[in-house]
């Protein structure tokens, strides 16, 4: 399928965001999994939270700022949830 | 008066609350899918239902809350038309902005489904002036993310105003300060987590469900 002129050049843009629950909100799932690992014998864990991690492929030229507005208004919560991007170049 | 439901992917107790509000109003609400951007005209009530609206993904009530018709419910929310969330519409409203708060997965991490008492703690807004204060109501709850979470201040805030509507009588899902539902500011929203339009008939055990759309029907007539 014929891509449109300017969009097929150079390599995929590709972004991670993570999203994590902000300090201080209580975690019923990260608390689970946490009581798990000590079943399965781990002994060593103090916590765990559990996040979510969203992987967005963007056209070309796509601003950090367009991922920032993306983040606060559907990906991420911040009522109760910080988010963190990381851009990589390829796939 | 003239109602409606709104009505997305995954809805499923839209058809309760129409019924409900039927019995009540003596009127069949409209039922407006969620791709609609404008509610019918003279709509006097809108209510959100519960269920799994596009299937709780991302968060409960993320992607309804950025549905077309959201941005006409917040418009007649600003201008006063009440509007109340029940359940997954309590997600979509603190999703929307309306409410303050989050409503995260039960403490417990178990889907709760059962009757609970509720304690009335308002009974001053359109939505409860049908019960005493303080005094304890029997409604179901059916949820698996109802534990209801905001920072300390905005508790305060809520508390301080008047703006806690119902309390749980007893531990349910780990709701902070026990709130089970909770009005906005100028009082013509209320999101809550328990299911009034499960308790309208003697069949269902309680009718104490019933005397919130009565009283609301009362009050905005």
């Amino acid at each position: 399928m014929p891509r449109e002129r300017g969009i097929a050049i150079g390599a995929a843009m590709k972004a991670r965001v993570f999203i994590t629950l902000k300090p201080g909100v209580l975690d019923p799932q990260g608390k689970a999994i946490h009581h798990a690992l000590e079943g399965l014998g781990f002994s060593g864990v103090n916590d765990v939270r559990a996040g979510k991690l969203i992987e967005l492929d963007l056209a070309d030229g796509t601003k950090d700022s367009d991922i920032e507005d993306m983040c606060r208004k559907l990906l991420a919560n911040t009522v109760i949830e910080n988010f963190r991007i990381e851009r990589s170049a390829d796939a | 008066m003239k109602t409606a439901v709104i009505v997305f992917p995954g809805s499923n107790c839209d058809r309760d609350l129409a019924v409900a509000l039927e019995q009540v109003t003596g009127r069949a609400p409209a039922m407006v899918w969620h791709q609609e951007s404008e509610l019918p005209d003279g709509t006097g009530f809108i209510g959100l239902p519960g269920g799994f609206s596009y299937g709780d993904y991302l968060r409960s009530g993320a992607m309804a809350a950025r549905s077309p018709i959201i941005r006409a419910v917040v418009d007649a929310a600003n201008r006063g038309v009440p509007v109340l969330g029940v359940c997954n519409g309590f997600q979509v409203l603190t999703e929307a902005g309306l409410l303050p708060g989050a409503l995260m997965r039960n403490a417990g991490l178990n889907f709760v489904s059962r009757p609970v008492p509720l304690i009335v703690e308002n009974s001053q807004s359109i939505f409860t002036c049908g019960y005493q204060a303080g005094e304890t109501i029997r409604i179901p709850v059916a949820h698996h993310d109802g534990n209801f979470q905001a920072d300390a201040a905005t508790l305060d805030r809520l508390e301080d105003r008047g703006r806690v509507a119902l309390r749980y009588a007893d531990e349910v899902n780990g709701s902070a300060r026990r709130i089970a539902g909770i009005l906005n500011d100028a009082g013509n929203v209320l999101g809550l987590m328990p299911h009034p339009e499960r308790a309208i008939e003697p069949a269902h055990g309680s009718t104490d469900g019933r005397r919130l759309f009565e009283g609301l029907l009362e009050a905005v007539a």
